[in-house]
């Protein structure tokens, strides 16, 4: 597939959108795509957000051990000791994912040593130009100026991507003192079951709302997205979409010549679909686990 | 002997004729007729054993204004009557008491299991002297409960005796915890229920509230909140009837018990494990410095993120709209 138009105005790229709504199928293929997301990340979106919610859904019973609806939910999975194995199993999955990804930023970095990981334009960690991004955006909110030209991860895509790594080290470290209190204290004190089990609650409270409200609301919800973008899904973006969201990003695939190299393919219907089904679940479900916290706290 | 016998049948006299003049049904015998022959403190049935009824006590027992007949029902066709009468019915008038006890531990026993000993009414409250349990001299008044229930559950009753709680009633402390606080009165069950397990943790709170609320914040407090109790509640680390103070060497939770105590559910657990606090209190600084920190850090990054995010999600909100929706 040949990257076609990307010298052209902003009008023609606004025509050329329009033609993304229209239902045909043909339209949509001969549309240009840049990759965004390899396999592998997809593949690990899918699996922390499936073991996400699945603790969450094993762990609210506990957390609001006196809501109405915390020993009906607890029943679902089989009462505490099925609740309780599910959360296990889930826990050490997303722990070993998010393991795996940490291993896979390290071999590509110092056995394969990929530039650009740590520090630049395509890194994860996040550098004074978020600041200055997320001061743009803040005036933009209030009409004081342009939105800013964003790279390839924004501020907020990165503090999200910081609180996985962040929350899952703490929460799995926790988690794994209240699964192995015995062989924990070995080398903590007993008192430190109660540090983590406090800290697992508290830290649970703020992802599974992080997660929920500010990422939903983020990534898929807000008015540019709703009802959700799929681009986790399919791992490529339209190369409008990505020069009007990300336009820094764009100008420097096209400056440095690598744009052509990151086109793909169109996703296909049945990968829109298949990603369709897994985000309307995964918004479901979640929001309907925010639903129960609010019926919790109102009571 | 002679005596009675006379005036038995004076008695009986008298009751016939009477009925005989009213041509209806029979006039009962009031309570005087029938202590003409149970009045008397040697009196015996045919098989040696007591059938005396002290008229006095019965006068001041609750059921004084009563009249013989209306328990011995039987006893009201004629006089004397037959050395065997029905079993008195307490159910007739206390149905609601009675329908409790019928589902109870003591009732499966008597009634099912064939336990001949097994109490029914009358064992715990009496027969003819009985009194309301808030008489101090009753059998069911609260002081006297764990005698009444001693009376057969002797062992256990040994074991109360040395704990906490019976000193505190010999003290006088009138609202600590006897039997029937956490086994009830009359729908005793099983001890090994979930349900009634669960109510313990309960009643414990209604002296202990601070303390089940400790509890509570736990992962044994919650798990036992969902309805399960696999887990440890107030008995399994406390004790049942004996419990003790943490300061007292032989209590379950002094210090030199504790590893023992915890080993029972946490196999393998040692000196540093029982350090931990099964009733910690965030708020409260001297009890754990770094979970009061820990509460602290989050009380202010729960809601200051939440804050900063929740702001920043409805003014992009606000401007997209403003926008035509993109963005």
């Amino acid at each position: 597939m040949t990257p076609v138009g990307f010298d052209a105005p902003p009008h023609e790229a606004q025509s050329r959108e329009g033609t993304l709504m229209e239902p045909s199928g043909a339209a949509i293929e001969q549309h240009v795509h840049v990759a965004r997301f390899d396999r592998a990340s997809r593949w690990l979106h899918v699996v922390i957000m499936l073991t996400f919610l699945g603790l969450s859904a094993t762990g609210m019973p506990l957390l609001f051990s006196e809501a109405a609806w915390a020993r009906m939910l607890a029943r679902v999975f089989g009462g505490f000791h099925g609740a309780g194995l599910v959360h296990r199993v889930f826990g050490a999955t997303l722990l070993a994912a998010v393991v795996w990804h940490i291993g896979n930023v390290l071999y590509r970095a110092f056995v394969l040593c990929e530039k650009g990981l740590f520090w630049g334009p395509t890194s994860m960690v996040p550098q004074p130009r978020d600041i200055a991004d997320l001061y743009r955006q803040m005036k933009w909110f209030f009409g004081l100026g342009p939105q800013p030209k964003f790279e390839h991860f924004t501020y907020w895509e990165k503090f999200d991507y910081m609180a996985v790594l962040w929350g899952t080290a703490l929460m799995g470290a926790a988690g794994l003192v209240l699964w192995f209190p015995v062989a924990a204290s070995r080398i903590l004190p007993g008192w430190m079951f109660n540090v983590a089990l406090f800290v697992h609650g508290a830290e649970a409270s703020l992802a599974i709302g992080f997660i929920f409200v500010v990422h939903f609301f983020n990534g898929h919800l807000r008015p540019g997205k709703f009802p959700m973008d799929l681009v986790i899904f399919t791992g490529s973006v339209a190369v409008e979409q990505l020069r009007e969201e990300r336009p820094e990003e764009y100008e420097r695939l096209r400056r440095t010549g690598a744009l052509d190299a990151r086109c793909v393919p169109a996703p296909s219907h049945s990968l829109l679909r298949r990603g369709r089904i897994v985000g309307t679940l995964g918004l479901t479900l979640g929001l309907g686990l925010v639903a129960l916290i609010l019926y919790a706290v109102a009571q | 002997m002679w005596t009675r016998s006379v005036l038995c049948v004076a008695a009986a006299c008298l009751f016939s004729t009477a009925a005989a003049a009213g041509q209806t049904a029979p006039k009962p015998p009031a309570n005087e007729d029938c202590l003409v022959c149970h009045g008397e403190a040697d009196a015996k049935r045919a098989d040696g054993r007591t059938m005396a009824v002290d008229a006095k006590h019965f006068e001041a027992s609750i059921h004084g204004p009563l009249g013989c007949v209306d328990c011995h029902a039987e006893a009201a066709k004629e006089v004397p009557h037959p050395d065997k009468l029905a079993k008195v019915a307490c159910a007739s008038c206390h149905d609601d008491v009675a329908g409790k006890y019928h589902d109870s531990m003591h009732a499966w026993a008597k009634e099912k299991a064939g336990l001949v000993g097994a109490p029914a009414c009358a064992d715990c409250h009496g027969t003819h002297d009985i009194t309301p349990h808030t008489v101090k001299t009753s059998r069911v008044y609260r002081d006297r409960i764990p005698e009444t229930c001693g009376s057969c559950h002797a062992g256990v009753r040994e074991k109360y005796d040395t704990g906490i709680h019976a000193a505190a009633l010999k003290k006088g402390a009138s609202n600590a915890p006897v039997c029937v606080d956490c086994h009830t009165t009359h729908a005793i069950t099983r001890t090994d229920t979930d349900a009634w397990r669960l109510s313990v943790t309960a009643e414990c709170g209604t002296c202990h509230a601070k303390v089940v609320d400790s509890f509570r914040r736990t992962f044994h407090g919650k798990v036992t909140e969902l309805g399960f109790t696999r887990v440890a509640a107030c008995a399994d680390c406390h004790g049942a009837h004996d419990i003790l103070p943490a300061a007292n060497p032989a209590s379950m939770v002094s210090k030199a018990r504790r590893v023992e105590t915890c080993g029972r559910c946490h196999t393998g657990a040692n000196e540093r494990f029982v350090q931990y606090d099964p009733h910690p209190d965030p708020s409260n600084y001297s009890r754990s410095a770094v979970l009061w920190w820990a509460n602290r850090f989050y009380w202010l990054l729960i809601p200051g993120c939440f804050g900063f995010f929740g702001l920043h999600s409805a003014l992009w909100y606000w401007r997209s709209r403003k926008n035509g929706g993109r963005s």
